[in-house]
């Protein structure tokens, strides 16, 4: 069957272009590769090649036609050992299955339509009345409890899930032979041995990618940063390739890694050693992010991010390190990510917040309770997925919120918080959300400057405070 | 550890492009077609045979890719292998069962090289339901576990680090096998390659780097954005050997592939192979390539195609009648048109799959 060579499209918002010129005349053969015309569009010129071979038949559309549009037969090819006269007068009409398949029309994507998604499959839908997640049976029952610092809390996560699995290991700077910058991952090397407990050199885009290379290979690394600051320098390989590659690969390629260490600000370390990631993070889809307050958390939810086959983001806090907390004894505590913690039952304002946020919430919930006003404080515990239902129930019950993160106010998680109430709950709200963050400047050194820019309790109780109208 | 003697010779610079920084002695022209060298590797007319084949459906395959381009069906960006195939093909029939691929965003011949059905790979260039990917990755994001195929990266450089990792898998395992992680010469001047250097060679990891040196990074010429164009040379402060190798000659390309992977297989660490290649088509489809002149290119067709030399050898060494080349180039042909017709015709992703694929469901307990 005679072949139409279609004018082509240079890109896809190509419409129409110049034939500028014919390289071939008709009755010359042609093959695969072969250049046999020039078009122009106003931005570039291109070269069109043979993807077929025989004979040209005929031209239908001459040199110098201007506004030809993409997809209209330019020309005709008999293929070898047919008739070329004959093709030459059926061309452009005897259509080729490409011509025939009518494919720009087909092509053309149908008019999305929102109601076309199962409402079932959007994520993020509260019910009209909300349930607050019950964490009251988290605790093993019986469980020995055992006083325990973050620090330790997060080394046995790690030690008991590298007991349980072989295909897991930990790897970053100084995490075996020195025991840990921070000294978290103390006595895994002892333990674990050198193929398992891995000190890299000072190279954060490197290692980053080759753990997300072992975890989409099946391997379940943990990737210590030294400090989240420093993933700045592998943040490609968490979003480009950990959070994307399930989608991008159809479903076929799962990505089992935790990254995790210090984030945010400890003390007079300056801008570059101070920022908190958490609304970075949290805005990609593909990720899970974790940020703990209580060594109990740290543990349970370490562990589940270290058995959950996806990426997990795992912000820790230097400053929490040394703070201890009563954790349950034993192998099969787990805390289920995607879970908010009623940490304070109230009734007149909630408070939510996270990570060493939740040492402000807290304090600010004691000070309020002295002057009468009962504060309901909510651990997110995860930020994505983030448990918006616990916090709903919350402010369905006390009509009021304040949330409170360390890091900066615009497009920060406080600022996530506010809008989903916003559209959860806003008939039960009898104030606007109130946020208390982290100042919107770089963390400076000096002490009185950088206790200035960390949020505190008084400015959290002024919040609680202003939504209760008192 | 002394870098290996680089054997093999390279295609002759073109002219037009030929103005090299410093004198490149020893690489004379070799690629000429159906020439034959002292030192060239020969294969037998069944390794032959299969090259020609299996180039050839790269080939046509890539031809077709750019027609359903030019006809609006496929979208985005869509980079062509052609002219490339020998690199992907000799490296395969270099390598064994289990060993991984994984390369940039120039994937399409990887893939089909892997085995990969060309119905998925074309249908995933439409965006439709029977893609690789279901239609959610594209021309550079194409997945396959069990051909071992790990993508389709559209970071440049971002696949160095990952197929790093993927030795440091089989370094872990103690499985054996070898990560096969391609890249072109404008990513071996990303930072993260020579991080993924230093620990591969530090902890003797199996991988073989395959520098797919095709002259451009996009629109920028190998002589204006390096200051070290011998790319084999790049592994040498680690101590990782490496040479070049004429990536037209697929003989040539199989012969250093054994040696670079045996090294890597055998527990001495990661091989550096550059592989001194072309594409006779734009970066990617709406590139008109003016940064190089078509005489460059012509010559490169004419003299050093990968394909035309296996043909050429299997026309006068093996005594392959042109009846039976035919039938191979008819048989291709028809793959690719299949392709082609699967590819309109299936239908898009279901609506629903929006939300799918985004996170996998964790496990209780």
């Amino acid at each position: 069957m005679p072949i139409d060579i279609l004018m082509p499209a240079l890109s896809p918002t190509m419409e129409e272009g110049k034939l500028a010129k014919w390289l071939k005349k008709e009755g010359d053969q042609v093959k695969s590769g072969d250049i046999i015309a020039e078009i122009e569009t106003d931005k570039a010129t291109m070269e069109v090649e043979a993807v077929d071979e025989g004979v040209l038949a005929k031209i239908l559309v001459a040199d110098g036609t201007e506004n030809v549009a993409v997809n209209t037969p330019i020309g005709v090819i008999a293929a070898e050992g047919e008739d070329v006269a004959a093709a030459a007068s059926g061309g452009g009409k005897a259509a080729a299955p490409e011509a025939k398949a009518e494919p720009k029309a087909e092509a053309k994507p149908a008019e999305a339509k929102s109601e076309d998604v199962p409402a079932a499959s959007k994520p993020d839908t509260v019910p009209a009345q909300a349930k607050a997640y019950d964490s009251s049976s988290e605790f093993p029952a019986g469980a020995e409890i055992v006083n325990t610092t973050v620090r330790e809390a997060l080394r046995d996560a790690m030690a008991e899930e590298m007991r349980r699995d072989k295909d897991v290991f930990v790897m970053g700077e100084e995490v075996a032979e020195y025991q840990g910058a921070y000294k978290v991952t103390q006595g895994l090397l002892q333990e674990f041995g050198a193929k398992r407990v891995i000190d890299t050199p000072i190279t954060e885009h490197g290692f980053a990618g080759i753990g997300v290379g072992a975890a989409l290979s099946g391997l379940k690394p943990i990737v210590e940063f030294m400090t989240f600051n420093f993933a700045m320098q592998a943040i490609d390989h968490l979003i480009n390739s950990a959070a994307k590659t399930l989608y991008m690969s159809g479903g076929q390629m799962g990505c089992p890694i935790v990254f995790r260490g210090p984030n945010g600000a400890a003390a007079r370390v300056g801008a570059q050693h101070s920022h908190d990631y958490a609304a970075w993070y949290s805005n990609v889809p593909g990720l899970k992010v974790v940020m703990p307050y209580s060594a109990s958390d740290a543990k349970g939810l370490l562990k589940s991010a270290i058995r959950d086959p996806n990426p997990v983001i795992f912000l820790e806090n230097e400053i929490m390190y040394g703070k201890s907390f009563d954790v349950p004894k034993g192998d099969d505590f787990l805390v289920p990510i995607g879970k908010a913690k009623v940490v304070r039952p109230g009734t007149d304002v909630t408070i939510v917040s996270f990570g060493i946020g939740m040492t402000y919430a807290l304090g600010a919930a004691e000070a309020l309770a002295k002057e009468g006003i009962e504060a309901e404080v909510i651990d997110l515990r995860t930020i994505r997925p983030m448990d918006i239902e616990t916090v709903i129930a919350s402010v369905q019950k006390t009509n009021r919120c304040v949330a409170v993160e360390e890091g900066f106010p615009q497009s920060g998680v406080t600022a996530e918080i506010g809008m989903k109430i916003m559209e959860a709950a806003f008939d039960y709200l009898d104030a606007p959300v109130a946020r208390v963050t982290g100042k919107d400047v770089p963390m400076p050194y000096a002490a009185n400057l950088e206790k200035l820019a960390l949020p505190n309790i008084g400015e959290v109780v002024a919040a609680a405070k202003a939504v209760c109208y008192r | 550890m002394a870098v290996a003697a680089r054997k093999s010779k390279a295609p002759a610079q073109p002219k037009a492009a030929a103005k090299p920084a410093k004198a490149r002695a020893g690489k004379e022209s070799a690629g000429k077609v159906g020439g034959s060298l002292s030192n060239t590797p020969t294969f037998t007319k069944e390794e032959d045979l299969h090259a020609y084949r299996e180039m050839l459906l790269i080939r046509r395959f890539e031809e077709k890719a750019g027609q359903m381009y030019g006809m609006g069906l496929i979208g985005g960006f869509c980079h062509l292998y052609i002219g490339q195939e020998a690199v992907v093909i000799g490296m395969q029939m270099a390598s064994k069962d289990g060993d991984q691929v994984i390369t940039g965003y120039r994937d399409h011949g990887h893939m089909l090289a892997c085995g990969m059905e060309s119905r998925g790979v074309m249908a995933e260039l439409t965006g439709r339901r029977g893609g690789y990917s279901r239609g959610k990755g594209g021309s550079m994001h194409m997945f396959s576990r069990e051909k071992n195929f790990y993508g389709g990266h559209g970071i440049v450089g971002g696949q160095v680090s990952l197929g790093t990792g993927l030795a440091f898998a089989d370094w872990y395992r103690g499985d054996n096998t070898v990560s096969m992680t391609y890249f072109g010469d404008g990513a071996a001047n990303q930072g993260q390659v020579y991080e993924s250097f230093n620990m591969a060679e530090l902890w003797k990891l199996p991988v073989v780097f395959v520098i797919e040196n095709n002259r451009y990074a996009m629109g920028t010429s190998v002589n204006r954005a390096s200051a070290q164009t011998d790319f084999s040379r790049r592994g040498l402060s680690f101590n990782i050997p490496g040479e070049q190798v004429d990536g037209m000659d697929v003989r040539a390309v199989r012969e250093a592939g054994q040696r670079a992977i045996e090294h890597a297989r055998s527990g001495k660490g990661p091989y550096i192979l550059e592989m001194q290649t072309y594409r006779y088509r734009g970066h990617s489809m709406s590139d008109p390539a003016k940064y190089r002149s078509k005489d460059e290119v012509q010559r490169m067709r004419e003299e050093h195609d990968p394909i035309e030399q296996v043909r050429a050898r299997l026309i006068r060494d093996f005594k392959i009648a042109e009846d039976e080349l035919k039938a191979i180039d008819a048989k291709v042909r028809e793959i690719v048109n299949d392709a082609a017709e699967f590819a309109t015709h299936d239908p898009e992703p279901d609506p629903s799959e929006l939300y799918t694929d985004i996170l996998l469901e964790a496990p209780r307990g």
